[in-house]
């Protein structure tokens, strides 16, 4: 039989109140363990929790959902409690000491609703990103997700390219009969279709950005002002400034949310060449990687000589030796904060074009792998001449959406995955 | 004591391999029939190969199997299917002459060593616990035998349908074994009814030949059997011919009187394979459906009109045939006709086809619910090898759905179950492309040597062919520079730089054989190994793209669901899975994730339970 397994789901105590989920096999009759009594199911109702030994617990507010038709498809048990960490590990104690019930691993009550039924990958690792979301946009993001839509997509797209399939596999097996001909010309209409709405799919901004933020770099040479506007951004005094050239040595990487959309700014070692300081010169090749990972570079150097793309930024615009550059994005004054605001704004509209759109899905990683998989096989299925081969690349597309929704998935990947969850959703 | 170590039923196409096979590895085999005479003989269309038929063929012969050989003996016209499209598909295709067929098959039988041919009629099984201990024919001989091997074909309540007329009998002229089916419905094993048909024969004198297009055997002097030296028979013309207005409106004023459509008949019949009445009625608007009149034998003037199947009334036969070009004076010498049989649920069968429920006891063939001589022929060698190696302590050779068209039906059969009869189609085969029909002894006969059920005349042709791979496959690493060919006007760009003959014979419009100005050896010999290892280098790609697939495949075959594994305590199964599970009885996970319906919701829970239910184990 399955373990009956209980966790607190509410976050870190201590908080206004506590919820801790009980799911499997024995859930109501713990419950009525720890209350005396039963429960109409579906409804709230205040009650005293009891130890073992009778002693009271909390007053909780409690919950009973019979399985399966619950989040995790199983008997399932929410007890409202007090959030305080003692009163929350006084219960959890106590649930422990009851035989067949045990603390829920990691990722565990969803491994369980993805078992039996209840949601589908897709869905899974969508309320895995719910879960950690941390800004609104985040949580935007993943409601699509564990809401269905991008499997109900994917289903779509699977019976597409069954429905291409078979047109294939028609003029291979059945070719010795003249009712079935060469393939006919919408196919490759059909093909081209299909293959358009991936391409916008995966041309997407992916939901890691939303954790990860716009990555912004700001570089140039020693002494630029670089700490000191990447201070003025963050709007804390996180990186060291001063007049000596060769101040900043290392990486210094701050999050921070400006209206709401989320950044990563990344301040670097001034870069020069000819340093005969091991250090430096190793902090130099650090800012070099920063710039390649970049969403964009905030250019403080010479006119015309940072990285393609990069934002010519003018900077110490009041100081008395500054030079104008002839093209420049921005001039800004750190410290007097004249052009910071416009910085600031432009910003912001170049972050939120990276960002996934409110209220669409967005991709992570895995799935943006496989649909990328998906559409290259499909692009491949238009280059070939033989049906043979045609038929092969709309296999592989097959194959990669039915990874997408949880099919023919390996042990692998869904402990990768299922390992993601913090305990108790 | 034993008297056999594997007795094989019926001397149709799969228990003749089943026979066969057994004897090759070894084992004491007895072949029991009706009449011995009659082994080898093709009861419909002697026609043998087709598209994913002919992979079969040559699946079966790889493994030295019979019906390879004796189609070369009988085939009066070879054509390659699918000749146009990737040779992954090419469907290797004979019309045999149905005389020398029998004759070649009575040949290789008699002279197979180890193997007894017994006269008789099987009329029950005899059993010892529940498990097979013997035979007993109707004349009341027994015979002792761990393992048994039913290859009966349609025997099972068998009823045969032409318009009002009822017969019967698995095919006209046999009777079916009462007892024996009557000790297996005791059994209580899970059976269903499927239906099948035939066209009507017609004289060929009375045939307008020149009046139809005609269809040439092949020039290309290929074979089905890899030991067949050469083609021996002379080659006939099939000729082409169409059903007309005439006939469509003749069979629509009668379609009431087939019983397909009265509702004598209600089992399900092959949806690609349907009767002339059914195209009539489901595709109404089509003028004219083609039908290939295919020659029966060279000493005789029966004629195969392929595509016309049909179990209406004689005189609508005769109205819809004559009603057809070239076919005006028509004499139709045996009427078409509809069978409708029992057949056994294959779910009810383990990998290796014997029943879970009566262990010892086997079954190939369409009494599996399968059509089609070269389906029967590969189920039968299964069987046969199976039991042999179970009887002897060995291994049958290790065919999975990435090796072989075989294992792809068996896997089908014993999983998914059927609810039509069961043909071979490539498509079936998800890695087809490592699949074809011209690689078959390399996949297999390897295998076959292994397993030990491969023959000195085999061994020998396969070793010397082995033997010219290493050097051959050198040929493909060779560089060659895109000039060259561009002077030579092959389709390639100047400057397409440096190449390996591997990458040049990938280019469209680029064969290996135009490549010879610039290759010491002589392409013209070892024609066939060269012309694998060039469709192997065409297809290296996509090949390389499935080895991810493959190892993930191979790993969820390796997790086990052993005989006994309790689907109905996985938690979070729904009672459906649970049925659908417990009738298939997948023997791994993979297996379970190729049963029909079942959701990856339902397959990862089993995933969970396995391991946890492995581990405790
Ligand atoms: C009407 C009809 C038309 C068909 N048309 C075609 C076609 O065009 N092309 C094609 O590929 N396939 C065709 N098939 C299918 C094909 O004939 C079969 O699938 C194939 O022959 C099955 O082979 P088998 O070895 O399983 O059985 P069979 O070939 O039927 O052999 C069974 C053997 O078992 C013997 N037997 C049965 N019971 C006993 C017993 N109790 N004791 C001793 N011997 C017994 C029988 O005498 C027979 O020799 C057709 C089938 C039917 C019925
Ligand atoms: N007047 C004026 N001075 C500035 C401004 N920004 C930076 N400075 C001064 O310029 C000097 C260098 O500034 P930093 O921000 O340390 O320069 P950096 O580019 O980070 O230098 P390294 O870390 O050494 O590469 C400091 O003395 C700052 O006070 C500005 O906007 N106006
Ligand atoms: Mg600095």
């Amino acid at each position: 039989m399955t373990d009956t397994i209980f966790a607190i789901s509410s976050g870190a105590p201590p908080a206004a109140i506590g919820i801790i989920r009980i799911s499997g096999p024995l859930a109501g009759s713990v419950l009525e363990h720890l209350s005396g009594r039963d429960f109409e199911p579906r409804r709230a109702s205040l009650t005293t929790l009891k130890n073992s030994r009778g002693l009271p617990l909390d007053s909780a507010l409690v919950l009973w959902f019979p399985g399966p038709e619950t989040a995790t498809g199983e008997d399932l048990v929410e007890l409202h409690c007090h959030g305080g960490r003692a009163v929350l590990s006084a219960v959890c104690e106590a649930l422990a000491a009851l035989r067949g019930l045990r603390a829920a691993e990691a990722g565990e009550f969803t491994r369980r609703a993805f078992a039996n039924g209840r949601i589908d990958l897709a869905e899974a690792e969508g309320l895995g990103d719910l879960l950690s979301a941390e800004t609104e946009l985040q949580r935007a993001a993943a409601m699509q997700m564990a809401g269905g839509i991008f499997s109900a997509q994917v289903d779509e797209w699977r019976s597409e390219v069954l429905r291409l399939s078979a047109q294939v596999e028609a003029a291979l097996d059945f070719s010795d009969e003249d009712d079935v001909s060469e393939l006919p010309p919408q196919f490759a209409q059909g093909l081209i279709a299909l293959s358009t709405q991936l391409e916008d799919w995966c041309s997407r901004p992916r939901v890691e950005k939303l954790g990860e933020g716009f990555r912004v770099v700001l570089a140039g040479p020693p002494n630029s002002g670089k700490s000191t506007l990447f201070n003025a951004l963050i709007e804390s005094e996180a990186a060291i400034t001063s007049d000596i050239a060769g101040t900043t040595r290392d990486v210094i990487e701050r999050n921070v949310a400006i209206e709401s959309i989320p950044f990563s700014f990344v301040d670097t070692a001034g870069l020069h060449d000819g340093s005969g300081d091991q250090i430096e010169r190793i902090g130099i090749e650090r800012a070099q990687v920063e710039l390649a990972r970049a969403d964009l570079v905030l250019w403080l150097g010479p006119e015309g000589r940072g990285p393609d793309d990069a934002w010519e930024i003018a900077a110490r615009a009041d100081a008395d030796d500054f030079t104008p550059k002839s093209k420049a994005q921005f001039a800004v004054s750190a410290s007097t904060g004249v052009g910071v605001q416009e910085l600031k704004l432009a910003l912001v509209e170049k972050g939120r074009d990276a960002m996934p759109r409110p209220g669409e899905a967005a991709l992570n990683a895995r799935q943006h792998a496989l649909l990328s998989d998906a559409l290259d096989a499909l692009l491949g299925a238009q280059k070939v001449s033989d049906p043979l081969l045609c038929g092969e690349e709309l296999r592989r597309a097959r194959a990669a959406f039915d990874r997408l929704i949880g099919k023919a998935t390996t042990e692998d990947m869904l402990d990768a995955l299922f390992g993601r969850f913090c305990i108790g959703k | 004591m034993h008297d056999f170590d594997v007795l094989v039923i019926g001397g149709g196409h799969a228990g003749v391999e089943a026979a066969c096979g057994a004897a090759r590895m070894g084992a004491r085999t007895g072949l029991v029939s009706f009449d011995l005479n009659a082994i080898g003989a093709m009861s419909c269309n002697p026609a043998i190969g087709g598209l994913g038929k002919g992979h079969l063929v040559r699946e079966v012969d790889a493994l030295d199997g019979v019906l390879g050989r004796a189609a070369d003996a009988g085939a009066i016209h070879y054509r390659m299917l699918n000749r146009s499209k990737g040779s992954a598909v090419w469907g290797p295709r004979v019309q045999a002459d149905r005389k020398l067929f029998k004759a070649e098959v009575q040949r290789i039988v008699h002279a197979q060593g180890s193997l007894a041919l017994i006269e008789g009629e099987a009329a029950a099984l005899s059993l010892k616990r529940g498990a097979v201990a013997g035979l007993e024919l109707a004349d009341g001989t027994l015979y002792r035998a761990p393992r048994v091997i039913l290859c009966t074909g349609t025997f099972l309540g068998g009823s045969l349908f032409r318009g009002e007329e009822r017969f019967e009998g698995g095919r006209i002229g046999e009777n079916s074994a009462q007892r024996l089916a009557a000790q297996l419905r005791e059994a209580k094993l899970p059976m269903a009814r499927l239906k099948t048909g035939t066209p009507p024969r017609i004289d060929g004198r009375t045939i307008d030949w020149a009046a139809l297009p005609e269809q040439p055997s092949d020039d290309e002097q290929w074979t089905m059997s890899a030991l067949t030296p050469g083609r021996v028979n002379p080659q006939v013309f099939c000729a082409i011919t169409r059903t007309t207005e005439a006939s469509h409106a003749a069979i629509r004023a009668n379609l009431h009187r087939s019983p397909l459509f009265s509702g004598a008949i209600d089992a399900a019949g092959p949806r690609y394979c349907p009767s002339i009445e059914d195209k009539i009625h489901r595709f109404g608007d089509r003028d004219g459906h083609q039908v290939f009149l295919e020659p029966e034998g060279l000493c005789t003037h029966l004629v195969y009109p392929n595509g016309i199947s049909t179990s209406l009334p004689v005189d609508v036969q005769h109205e819809m045939v004559r009603a057809m070009p070239g076919l005006a004076a028509a004499v139709i010498v045996e009427p078409g006709y509809a069978v409708e049989y029992d057949h056994i649920d294959p779910r009810a069968l383990t990998p290796d086809l014997q029943l879970r429920a009566i262990p010892g006891l086997y079954c190939a063939g369409q009494i599996n619910g399968t059509t089609g001589y070269e389906e029967a022929a590969a189920q039968g060698l299964v069987a046969g090898l199976s039991a042999a190696a179970e009887e002897l302590g060995a291994a049958p050779p290790a065919l999975d759905r990435a090796n072989s068209y075989i294992a792809v039906m068996i896997d089908d059969l014993t999983l998914q179950g059927v609810s039509e009869p069961y043909r071979m189609l490539t498509s079936r085969a998800e890695y087809r492309l490592r699949l074809r029909a011209n690689n078959a002894s390399t996949r297999l006969t390897p295998l076959g040597l292994d397993a030990g059920c491969i023959g000195t005349a085999r061994t020998e042709w396969f070793e010397a062919r082995e033997a010219s791979r290493d050097e051959l496959t050198a040929i493909f690493d060779r560089k060659l520079h895109s000039k060259l060919l561009a002077d030579a006007d092959l389709p390639v760009r100047r400057d397409g730089g440096e190449k390996s003959v591997s990458e040049w014979v990938r280019h469209d419009g680029i064969a290996l054989a135009d490549l010879q100005p610039w290759i010491d050896e002589d392409l013209t010999q070892n024609a066939e190994m060269l012309a694998e290892l060039a469709e192997d280098a065409a297809y290296a790609p996509y090949l390389a793209r499935q080895e991810a697939e493959l190892r993930d495949l191979r790993a969820s075959e390796g997790l086990g669901l052993s005989h006994d594994f309790p689907f109905s305590e996985v938690p979070g199964l729904s009672s459906e899975m649970i049925e659908r599970l417990t009738s298939a009885k997948p023997p791994t996970l993979a297996a379970a994730g190729r049963v029909p319906g079942i959701t990856p919701a339902a397959l990862s829970a089993l995933l969970v339970y396995a391991r946890r239910w492995q581990a405790a184990a």
